[in-house]
């Protein structure tokens, strides 16, 4: 059954390059954002917190025409970033890793945060007492501590963007070999009549990439924790 | 020689208003719990911020509210020995004492590293992890691990607190010989009488933020005391 056609392959390859791609890119920003949720008090707040949220609860459509709008070829932002960066996102591969990358950006900020507020401040200080600046209790202790959490946010938005598909297919449509992923192929094999065969096995592929992607994150995130309380 | 002079209210009601000085090579922190000693504490080391007043250390000045002088932490140079010895959790015993030394950019010396860990008798626990330790063991590495960091002064916030009666008894050793041993001085922390008799040649007495008296061990002696403690 596992006969693919080289489109069906393409669109693996493409899939998993595009959800490892928005994930590692999502992931400074990510810490970022959610230690500013987990520790700052600072003006307008919950006005970030709510934006950062909003792909959560945004139609998936509407999160990509959004997008379209503002970083489409002739859309300002878009314009900007290709006459000045050479940044280019419609109807190219990186235009689906930006989609997947926001729709993913919530769940990430989620599990970081929640990892970075249990974090027990009193070694931070203990830190400080031994010399450490700020940044380098970042790095030596908060980083190290929330390191469970990032795992938790780095995987559930990998197992996100491979499932993206109402912002992606908006933003960037379905170009195949360039931004037609696992579930944009499905669907265009759905509209085809006796193309359910062929996206049985698409379907059998994403399960065994989410699955295989499951059982990783809970075993890193095991031995991270195991590592916290002294194995 | 450390100067401290410090006012702050905390919370609603609690004014602490604590004026001392320390010249000897062992000075304790004396009175009952809730009498503002680790604020005091907390306030040298930088982690607390007094209202008003000014500490100075060797001739430095830390904090001067006057002068908007405020030191942080990572600048004071002073150990500190926690309560619950707040070793790191992520780190085996060998990084948490390298730890100071790292943070401060000193070269590696092994001559005192060896020295503290053998005082300490930690030596066979250097590739473990803190999860790992009894509470006995892991405050002889919180001390280790202050120590290593070549303080100028160091702080120890009632350390045998959180230990049983047999192994306060096999801790007090360890103290004894770091007072007699490292050249830091030491500001100990503590409602216990028998300990503060046992480690410092200075008692300041400390009641509802305030001090009450100064002076010699034999300070605990005295009836009134014993109302505190």
């Amino acid at each position: 059954m596992f006969d693919l056609s080289s489109q069906d392959w393409t669109a693996v390859a493409l899939s998993l390059r595009v959800a490892a791609i928005s994930t590692l890119v999502a992931l400074p920003f990510g810490i970022a954002i959610a230690v500013l949720l987990a520790r700052g008090s600072f003006w307008g707040k919950s006005l970030l917190d709510a934006i950062v949220h909003m792909p959560l609860v945004l139609p998936p459509v509407v999160t990509g025409y959004l997008l379209l709008i503002s970083f489409g070829r002739k859309a300002p932002l878009g314009a900007f970033l290709a006459d000045h960066f050479g940044i280019v996102f419609s109807f190219r591969w990186t235009g689906a890793a930006l989609a997947c990358g926001i729709m993913a950006f919530p769940l990430m900020v989620r599990a970081i945060r929640l990892s970075v507020e249990a974090i027990d401040r009193r070694l931070e200080d203990a830190a400080a007492t031994l010399g450490a600046n700020s940044v380098w209790t970042f790095i030596t202790v908060t980083l190290p501590l929330a390191l469970p959490g990032i795992i938790a946010g780095m995987m559930l938005a990998f197992a996100r963007a491979l499932g993206e598909f109402g912002a992606t297919i908006t933003f960037v449509s379905n170009i195949p070999g360039e931004t037609q992923t696992i579930s944009a192929a499905i669907y265009t094999l759905l509209q085809v009549p006796g193309g359910d065969a062929d996206a049985l096995k698409l379907v059998v592929i994403s399960l065994v990439i989410c699955f295989a992607a499951l059982l990783a994150s809970e075993w890193l995130a095991r031995r991270a924790t195991a590592r916290l309380h002294g194995a | 020689m450390l100067a401290v002079q410090v006012e702050k209210t905390l919370g609603e009601t609690f004014s602490l208003k604590a004026a001392f000085t320390s010249a000897s090579r062992a000075t304790a922190l004396f009175g009952a719990s809730g009498a503002g000693k680790t604020s005091v504490i907390n306030m040298i080391a930088g982690l607390l911020k007094p209202d008003r007043g000014r500490i100075e250390l060797d001739g430095e000045v830390l904090f001067d509210e006057a002068e908007r002088i405020d030191l942080p932490a990572f600048r004071r140079r002073i150990g500190y020995v926690f309560q619950e010895g707040r070793l790191f959790p992520h780190l085996s015993v060998r990084r948490n004492l390298d730890f100071g030394r790292w943070m401060s950019g000193q070269k590696e010396d092994g001559k005192s590293f060896s020295h503290i860990v053998e005082m300490l008798d930690i030596g066979h626990l250097l590739d473990r992890r803190p999860g790992k330790l009894s509470g006995g063991e892991r405050q002889r590495v919180a001390v280790g691990r202050a120590l290593l960091m070549r303080p100028r002064l160091l702080l120890l916030d009632e350390p045998l607190a959180s230990l049983d009666v047999a192994r306060k008894r096999d801790i007090l050793p360890y103290l004894e010989r770091l007072r007699d041993g490292a050249q830091v001085p030491m500001i100990y922390v503590s409602h216990n009488p028998a300990e503060v008799k046992r480690i410092a040649s200075r008692v300041v007495c400390l009641d509802a933020g305030k001090v009450v008296a100064a002076g010699g061990p034999e300070l605990l002696d005295a009836a009134h005391i014993d109302v505190l403690a």
